[in-house]
């Protein structure tokens, strides 16, 4: 690990100033991706600012009958909460699928949205990753790539969003809500926080420097049978291969946001017209243009049958 | 042709090269050892209490948790395994939730009450979960069980506390102690020698006295 600088802040505003103003700075919470990261020197920050005392922990029912999430709000604590067991089981769900015991008492949920992703070529430092540094090429295109992605994927990066909880923020349209280093605030759609990889797969989001996420917003409870399937290599403590967030209703439209396949979190609102005639034609729209590899193609299938059994668990 | 003088310089050159790859060689593989490579202070003072004990430390900011414990408090019940918070070997209580200590660094807990296997218990006073382990044979070669039994006791808290798992059927009722919620919520901590069997009887032993 390089070294680096450590501060601890106690307002927002402290700490959007002091990312934006001190070079190579990047804000610590969680840190189980980050220091994961920081040990193989794949990330390198010269300063790290500690937003563990932010006291943005809560869960607070919004105006609009949704839950604003504070950043700071544990993955345990989430998926533990009375509200969004109830109301988001959705949510509840996926992250229950993700990580380990240990790991969602620590990992955040802002810090959930923007971790990175876990192609094996973007950890082996020995190997090129437009990724990592840019236009040394991918290594994954050829590659092992039966974890990568099929959609949205580029010539440059086939990297694909390891994040269950994302999936479900997608599918349930969760707000991002931000503090910039000058103060100002924004809100961004979940569906535009993450950006394709194009030929600049090394820029993932569109938050700006020192751009801090204070909280995740949902918006009133969207009903409906909510289901979180998760396909993946073993039973427990393992990424997705393909993961499908579904929350169908009664007539049988609704939302579907896939995990697994793609950059981000995948969804197609016009893919979500044909659920009534059933999965294959969900899967059809969702993963037009898809560019699979020889090793990856797999999930094609595999979107369908998830999605299916999906619908099959909906309808009880 | 050389001077005897230049092939000396430079023979000494060589081995004052070869110590300093040795040198970043080591610092790379420790992760905490000290080198300074801006001007901002790169170590931090952190107090917090560890089996009860209050600590003061001052540390490279790039120490772990775990590092802390080990190298600095010399508690080395709490092993490192990957290092990377994948099998769990490392797991320690941070206020009575079970954390990969590999995975947060040690400056971040300040304040903060963290509990080793040195704390829930000793070789004279076993913890129950540690007894159940040793009655029910829960382990090989030992080097994952003060993982496995931190990690099961918080675990237990948890299922108490209502939080639900991947295999709760209904997140709406109360949480469960079964075979299949033990071995699900236990996944984050990997036994190589395989003797998960075991371990759940140990874990179930534990919930049933505790009920």
């Amino acid at each position: 690990m390089r070294a680096f600088s450590y501060e601890r802040v106690s307002s927002i505003e402290a700490a959007a100033r002091a990312a934006a103003t001190t070079d190579g700075a990047k804000f610590i919470a969680g840190g189980t991706n980050l220091l994961d990261l920081m040990k193989l020197e794949i990330e390198t920050p010269t300063h790290l600012v500690d937003v563990n005392g932010l006291g943005l922990d809560s869960i607070e029912a919004t105006p609009e009958g949704g839950l604003r999430i504070g950043a700071l709000v544990r993955n345990t604590d989430l998926a533990a909460d009375e509200r969004v067991r109830r109301d988001y089981a959705l949510l509840s769900r996926a992250l229950l699928a993700g990580a380990s015991g240990q790991l969602r008492n620590r990992a955040t949920t802002a810090g959930n949205l923007l971790q990175r992703t876990r192609c094996p070529y973007f950890y082996d430092t020995n190997q090129p990753c437009n990724k990592r540094q840019p236009g040394s090429g991918c290594s994954a295109l050829a590659g092992f790539s039966r974890q990568l992605a099929v959609v949205g994927v580029s010539d440059a990066c086939i990297a694909s969003h390891p994040s269950d909880m994302a999936v479900a923020m997608r599918a349930l349209d969760a707000v991002v809500e931000t503090v910039r280093a000058d103060g100002t605030k924004r809100s961004i759609p979940i569906a535009d926080l993450h950006r394709l990889p194009g030929d600049t797969p090394h820029v993932e989001h569109v938050l700006e420097r020192g751009e801090l996420i204070t909280a995740v917003v949902l918006p009133k409870p969207a009903g409906g049978e909510q289901i979180y399937r998760k396909v993946r290599d073993r039973a427990s403590y393992a990424f997705a291969l393909v993961s499908v967030g579904a929350v169908v209703h009664p007539d049988g439209t609704g939302r579907v946001a896939v995990g697994g396949i793609a950059p981000k979190p995948w969804r197609d609102e016009a893919a979500e017209k044909e659920l009534a005639n059933g999965a294959k034609a969900v899967a059809a729209k969702l993963l037009a243009g898809a560019r699979p590899t020889e090793q990856n193609a797999f999930k094609l299938t595999l979107v369908e049958r998830a999605l299916s059994a999906v619908l099959v668990e909906a309808k009880g | 042709m050389q001077s005897p003088g230049a092939l000396e310089i430079s023979r000494r050159d060589l081995l004052a090269a070869s110590a300093a790859t040795v040198t970043v060689a080591s610092a790379h593989s420790l992760g905490h050892a000290q080198t300074k490579a801006t001007t901002a202070p790169q170590s931090t003072k952190v107090t917090f209490t560890v089996n009860g004990e209050g600590r003061e430390l001052q540390l490279d900011n790039r120490t772990t948790l775990l590092d802390a414990l080990r190298e600095h408090l010399h508690l080395t019940g709490t092993k490192k395994g990957c290092d990377h918070g994948q099998c769990g070997a490392c797991t320690v209580l941070i206020d009575g939730r079970r954390v990969n200590a590999c995975l947060t660094l040690a400056v971040m807990h300040e304040g903060d009450s963290i509990t080793t296997l040195e704390g829930l218990g000793q070789p004279e006073n076993l913890h129950p979960m540690q007894a159940a382990f040793v009655k029910h044979d829960g382990f090989q070669c030992g080097y994952c069980t003060p993982g496995q039994i931190c990690s099961s006791v918080a675990m237990l808290e948890e299922i108490k506390a209502n939080i639900p798992s991947h295999v709760t059927v209904d997140l709406t009722a109360p949480a469960e102690i079964t075979p299949a919620e033990i071995r699900e919520r236990m996944s984050g901590n990997i036994c190589r020698c395989g003797a998960y069997s075991n371990i759940v009887e140990a874990i179930t032993e534990v919930a049933g006295r505790k009920a």
